[in-house]
């Protein structure tokens, strides 16, 4: 009973072009929106703000932006990694130059910031195509993690060569620092996911994202048909690395807060982003909370289980969980390869004649 | 000679040294590409897997020991003194050829026709499951790993450049380790003998009309699915040789994976299509990262070996979007 169209009709256009055409989809969505808003806020702790929600939302926010690039733009990205550094150091040397700055501005500045970076990296995208762009942006990735590592400016000097995210607040209460409280930080991040989810929805929808998808499919019939590549393609670097860049300032400031370049932004974050996109749909925004939420919460719940529940020891818990994350990603390839977000749709397919299908 | 043109050339050949290390990991990567269009990035974690297991079978260790331990409360390490490495050596091999007719089986089976970044990324979750369960079978630990190699640098090449430099100079000799001139020798055997192999025998010639067009071998009667399995063994194979001279060198771990990620600027240097690409590229890279390292890494803090050679490979790419010797990539609508 919870998805249905009949007696639901749109009579105008902007009716029937909406998000979710659908009335008891509408429904749905809000409820859980109001839900994450109104309700989560006061039941969070610290356990499930620190180890699933705030890194559930961190890669929800670097999956988007990187579906942006690869799924909806069709360039593929390795350098998801150094990218999401940049963010991160971005937002430290913005936080320790200008202390009295909201955390809103400061996010998005950063993101800006790797808005900048990723622009740069994605020039070469313009003549190199399909998996020598995929090993030339890990130039990016090793680049960009070395050069954070080795000029002290980055991280001001600091003796650990490490980057400490201070207090910052919003209207008067902490999002960053120790003394942080879960709900603050859930809802900072929550509400810059939930605009820029909406953006990058209406985005993908409209003419620039159509070029993207036109670049995409086939890039030199859309040469032709007058989609310029290389504002098509650098706008989509841009984009993508912005969102990527927020998700790194969030993910050095909010939830770790404190990083080390080559531990917390290595290649194998890169792959992690890429996987989710994957696993949760390319050229999909529900399918990158999916593959997030699959690939964050999967590993935790592993844990407990095996940790917890049979009581083996860590490292046989983290030799299992890669080689189970490894075999679900060749599963997830085999029985589903367009992601979560397929299996979704075919979901609703299914749910719009149950129960009498035809 | 002068000190620091000796220097120089010393610099020089050890990067040779590294880089024909690096062409033998490129090499698996091109083995399998040409024949299937699928880029294995599972390839260093194989590498891996082979000398996890060469070193399991030379020392008598019991698979799975950490996790039976675990499970029942016992306290097994060993079930003998271990096999010669010879012995070894075939039954690694035979694991190997295993592994590959599995992968095929299980993955590459399902998977045919799906695009190239689909099947990329089946490789990828292959090289996550191969980590873990190489992990899971014989540890995680650094293991040394012993096949009779010499090792060390040889005294008679110092000697010999020691009397080259100029009378009076301080200038001792060149290091250069015997493993790596091993590891150069038996890296250009192998590729003789795959060359002999792709031109003058019935599957090497079937691994070629695979490679030039899937559908017409398919016309004449070859087998793709039999193809895969052999190219996969063969990649194996070179993972295991990897294995052995990486893992003699600087014993086997984790970051032995990592090579993978050394050999992707080989390759895309050298174009992912050809076998003498992945030597050139690897000589190219190996020699580049070390003069790199040695003139301008001083200059800038060090470690520019990490992102020397991508830099050089996306730097080439711009003016050669298809690598050294790669196929002309030709678009239509």
């Amino acid at each position: 009973m919870l998805y249905r169209e009949t007696g639901d009709f749109s009579s105008t256009y902007a009716a029937d072009q909406q998000t979710f055409p659908i009335r008891s989809e509408r429904y749905l969505f809000w409820t859980a929106m109001a839900f994450a808003f109104l309700v989560v806020p006061f039941l969070v702790n610290d356990y499930w703000e620190k180890s699933v929600l705030v890194p559930l939302l961190v890669w929800s926010m670097a999956a988007l932006g990187l579906n942006i690039l690869t799924g909806y733009c069709g360039q593929v990205s390795l350098g998801t990694g150094g990218f999401m550094a940049v963010g991160a150091y971005a937002c430290y040397k913005l936080m320790t130059a200008f202390p009295e700055m909201n955390m809103f501005i400061v996010v998005v500045l950063s993101g800006g910031v790797t808005a900048f970076v990723g622009m740069l990296f994605g020039l070469p995208s313009l003549r190199i195509k399909g998996f020598y762009l995929a090993v030339a942006t890990l130039a990016a990735q090793f680049f960009l993690v070395w050069i954070f590592n080795k000029v002290p400016w980055f991280y001001n000097n600091s003796a650990s060569g490490q980057i400490t995210a201070p207090e910052r607040t919003i209207f008067g209460v902490a999002v960053t620092g120790a003394s942080a409280p879960p709900w603050a930080t859930y809802l900072f991040c929550l509400t810059l996911v939930f605009v820029f989810a909406w953006v990058a929805r209406n985005l993908t929808r409209g003419q620039l994202g159509r070029s993207w998808m036109a670049i995409r499919d086939m890039d030199i019939a859309a040469e032709i048909i007058g989609v310029q590549p290389l504002k098509a393609k650098i706008s989509a670097f841009a984009v993508s690395s912005f969102y990527i860049g927020v998700a790194g300032a969030l993910y050095f400031s909010v939830w770790l807060g404190a990083a080390e370049p080559t531990e917390a932004f290595g290649i194998d974050k890169s792959f992690l982003v890429l996987f989710m996109v994957i696993i949760g749909g390319l050229g999909s925004i529900l399918g990158s909370f999916l593959g997030a939420a699959f690939l964050t919460l999967m590993p935790v719940l592993l844990k407990n289980v095996m940790v917890g529940g049979m009581s083996w020891p860590t490292d046989l818990a983290a030799h299992i969980e890669i080689m189970l994350v490894g075999g679900l990603i060749v599963f997830f390839l085999i029985v589903e390869p367009h992601g979560l977000a397929q299996l979704w749709r075919l979901l609703k397919e299914k749910l719009r004649l149950w129960p009498f299908p035809y | 000679m002068s000190p620091d043109f000796l220097n120089f050339i010393e610099t020089v050949l050890n990067g040779l040294m590294t880089g024909v290390m690096y062409a033998l990991v490129a090499l698996g990567f091109v083995l399998i590409f040409k024949a299937s269009g699928i880029f294995n990035f599972a390839q260093g974690v194989m590498a891996l897997f082979a000398a996890l297991t060469l070193v399991g079978l030379q020392t008598g260790q019991m698979p799975f020991s950490h996790l039976i331990n675990a499970t029942f409360g016992t306290d097994i390490h060993h079930w003998g003194p271990g096999l010669p490495t010879i012995l070894a050596i075939l039954m690694t091999m035979a694991v190997m050829i295993v592994l590959a007719f599995t992968i095929e089986k299980v993955v590459l089976k399902h998977l045919v026709n799906q695009e190239p970044i689909i099947l990329f990324m089946a490789t990828i979750g292959l090289a996550y499951f191969l980590e873990g369960f190489g992990d899971l079978m014989w540890g995680a630990d650094v293991k040394p790993l012993d096949v009779g190699l010499p090792t060390g640098g040889s005294f008679w090449l110092e000697d010999v450049t020691t009397s080259w430099a100029t009378a009076g100079s301080e200038y001792y000799g060149m290091y250069i380790d015997t493993l790596d001139v091993s590891a150069a020798i038996i890296a250009i055997i192998l590729v003789i003998a795959l060359t002999i192999f792709s031109q003058y025998t019935a599957t090497g010639r079937a691994l070629r009309a695979v490679a030039d067009d899937h559908q017409a071998a398919l016309s004449v009667g070859i087998s793709l699915r039999s193809i895969w399995v052999i190219v996969w063994s063969i990649s194996g194979f070179v993972a295991l040789v990897a294995g052995i001279m990486w893992g003699a060198k600087s014993g086997v771990q984790f970051s032995l994976s990592l090579i993978a990620l050394k050999a992707l600027p080989v390759l895309i240097l050298g174009g992912f299509t050809s076998i003498p690409g992945a030597i050139v590229g690897g000589l190219i890279i190996g020699v580049g990262e070390k003069l790199a390292e040695a003139y301008i890494g001083p200059l800038v803090g060090g470690a520019v070996e990490n992102w020397f050679a991508y830099m050089v490979a996306l730097a080439f790419l711009l003016f050669r979007p298809q690598g050294l010797y790669g196929e002309k990539i030709i678009e239509r609508i």
